[in-house]
């Protein structure tokens, strides 16, 4: 019998923390199978965060080592700069990148660092219970915004893309979305292409993949996709913000 | 050489390559310095945009087995905290320098001795100890750069050099050829390339309390035997000592001025000098004070390292304080009138 479908070899037996229905494990098995696919992952380093995400580094069958919150994109760098054939990624939440590491990711992208950030925007605290996060959506109830996010006092969301893209540094930035196969395999691509281009050394890669946190959106999974659909992308528009031009060999 | 400048030469001859910091007075010459040095010699200076995420690099370069140095100034060591405990938690070795201002909050800019209780009570969040070492001269300085990195390898935790603004500033002859880089060890754990290995993974993160507590036990341990092993002092004429003067770093040069004054003035009197400020070494200050009837604690603080002479000496032996804060300096003069008062009381004790 012809084996078609498996676990990514980047992937470990450990089974996944996360809720029913929520994205992370999507994003952990499109992380992999490129792994897998770039030959990788005996000089892949993966940064781990703080946020759902936080034991991840249980998860990916890479080395790997654990940041503090929103620390990341700094840890990452150190990895790098002391170990440069490292292949190093981050993968952080929207609290984690966005409100507690802001400057590291800011300058991350401004000194094109050659990494990786994989940046989960589900528009919430999902880990500390649903708290509001930087991406919170105008209207969005949480647990600390509880009449719903209103910009007079909880301020506005950030779009991260839009923001780095402002800089001269990055070499990638996109964002996408799982919330159905059509754009799962779109994600799959930003995120082997993010990969790629570390390993030509070309600089600073970014996917933010939108993603559903049914437990904390209080929704069903399926509820969640269509809110994904209808608000996230309205206010976080897909598509490619930046990317370097292609260069000739050079790893 | 300045001290700032003698450090950075001597991180290159202890083999280390690295460098994350944020400028800051009274250290910039040390990040200015390896900002030239490093490129001639392959290494990686990098500015980060804090002190925070200065000291996660330091993380990050640590896990792979690097060598790495950081430097700062009070204000930013509070900023590094966090990265520390987690090096700590995680069991990451790499050196940090204090080069201290006064406080609290941005303080002055002036040398002071008031971060011995952040540098040697832990610091950040957590049940963790960093190694701290305390230069008093800059060739001290320099030999402390090596044994603050080999200090860290051998036990996997951060080490800190603790000197102060004077330090940092003042230029003395400083000889290299004592640092010796062989020492740099093979770390297995490293990360990066794990061909033909297990995976490796570095974390601070027990969810688990049971493990936790596990993890807490056996850096605790750890801890212990670094007490055991590594406590440093040095003595001066305390031999016969009836008044002994306790103080670290460059303060302690000045208390060797008044001492002399005093044994001129008839009062035998002595300086302990602890190099090792973490462990405290209270083995060797029970030693000298044996003929000791009063001790003196010197400092450029309100009074920090006085507190673990007390707790050391259990109340056996009358401690005064002395300090000047702020920038301030105490005197060979100022001292010796301590040393005078002290020896006095002691004598009418008897
Ligand atoms: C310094 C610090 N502050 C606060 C926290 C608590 N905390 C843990 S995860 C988190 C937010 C995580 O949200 P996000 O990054 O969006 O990840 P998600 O769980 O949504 O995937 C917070 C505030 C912490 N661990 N450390
Ligand atoms: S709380 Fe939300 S983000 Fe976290 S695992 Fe559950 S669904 Fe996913
Ligand atoms: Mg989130």
């Amino acid at each position: 019998m012809e084996v078609v479908f498996q676990r990514p070899q980047a992937l470990t037996e450990e089974k996944f923390s996360y809720c029913p229905g929520c994205h992370h494990g999507i994003i952990h098995r499109l992380v992999a199978e490129v792994i897998d696919e770039l030959g990788i992952i005996d000089n892949t380093v993966c940064v781990s965060s703080v946020g759902c995400s936080v034991v991840n580094y249980q998860f990916f069958a890479t080395d790997a080592i654990q940041a503090a919150h929103g620390r990341a994109p700094a840890a990452a760098t150190g990895v790098k700069r002391a170990s440069p054939d490292s292949i190093v990624f981050t993968y952080q939440g929207d609290g984690d990148l966005a409100a507690m590491g802001t400057a590291e990711i800011i300058h991350a992208a401004a000194r094109n660092e050659n990494i990786t950030v994989v940046f989960v925007n589900n528009a919430i605290y999902g880990m500390t219970g649903g708290q509001m996060a930087p991406t919170t959506l105008k209207g969005q109830k949480t647990t600390t915004s509880p009449y719903g996010r209103d910009s007079k006092r909880e301020g506005n969301p950030i779009r991260v893309c839009e923001l780095l893209n402002s800089l001269d540094g990055p070499a990638y930035l996109e964002r996408v979305s799982v919330h159905d196969p059509k754009h799962v395999i779109r994600a799959k691509k930003a995120i082997k292409k993010a990969f790629q281009l570390q390993v030509k050394g070309r600089g600073f890669s970014l996917v933010e993949v939108l993603s559903a946190c049914p437990t904390n959106w209080h929704l069903s999974p399926l509820a969640s996709i269509e809110w994904v659909q209808k608000e996230l992308m309205a206010y976080y528009p897909l598509g490619v913000f930046r990317e370097a031009g292609e260069v000739d060999g050079e790893c | 050489m300045k001290g700032n400048e003698a450090i950075g030469e001597a991180a290159i001859a202890a083999g280390c390559r690295y460098f994350f910091g944020y400028p800051i007075t009274p250290q910039s010459e040390l990040p200015e310095y390896l900002a030239r040095r490093f490129p001639e010699v392959g290494g990686v200076y990098l500015q980060a945009e804090s002190e925070v995420a200065a000291i996660n690099m330091v993380y990050g370069a640590a896990a792979t087995g690097a060598r790495v140095l950081t430097s700062s100034s009070s204000p930013g060591i509070s900023l590094k905290q966090e990265g520390i405990s987690y090096a700590a938690g995680s069991e990451l070795p790499c050196l940090i320098v204090n080069i201290m201002r006064g406080g609290p909050g941005l303080g002055g800019i002036q040398p002071a001795q008031s971060d011995y209780f952040q540098a040697t009570k832990g610091g950040g969040h957590g049940d963790y100890k960093v190694i701290v070492l305390a230069p008093a001269s800059v060739q001290e300085l320099a030999d402390m750069v090596g044994t603050g990195f080999d200090l860290a390898d051998k036990y996997r935790n951060p080490a800190m050099i603790l000197g102060d603004g004077f330090l940092g500033q003042m230029m003395e002859p400083v000889d290299f050829a004592g640092i010796k880089k062989s020492k740099i060890v093979e770390k297995t754990w490293a990360v990066g390339c794990k061909k033909g290995r297990e995976r490796n993974v570095h974390t601070s993160l027990y969810l688990d309390p049971e493990e936790l507590e596990k993890h807490n036990i056996k850096l605790a341990q750890k801890y212990e035997l670094i007490a055991e092993n590594e406590t440093m002092a040095q003595e001066y004429l305390t031999e016969d000592a009836e008044i002994v003067v306790v103080a670290y770093g460059l303060v302690a040069r000045i208390c060797k001025a008044a001492v002399e004054k005093a044994r001129s003035e008839g009062i035998r009197a002595g300086v302990f000098r602890p190099i090792t400020l973490w462990p405290f070494p209270q083995k060797e200050l029970r030693k000298a004070v044996a003929a000791a009837r009063g001790v003196l604690a010197v400092e450029m603080s309100m009074g920090q390292m006085v507190e673990d002479v007390r707790l050391c000496l259990e109340g056996r032996l009358p401690v005064r304080f002395y300090g000047r804060a702020g920038g301030m300096a105490p005197t060979t003069q100022a001292v010796y009138e301590e040393i005078k008062k002290i020896s006095l009381e002691c004598k009418g004790v008897e």
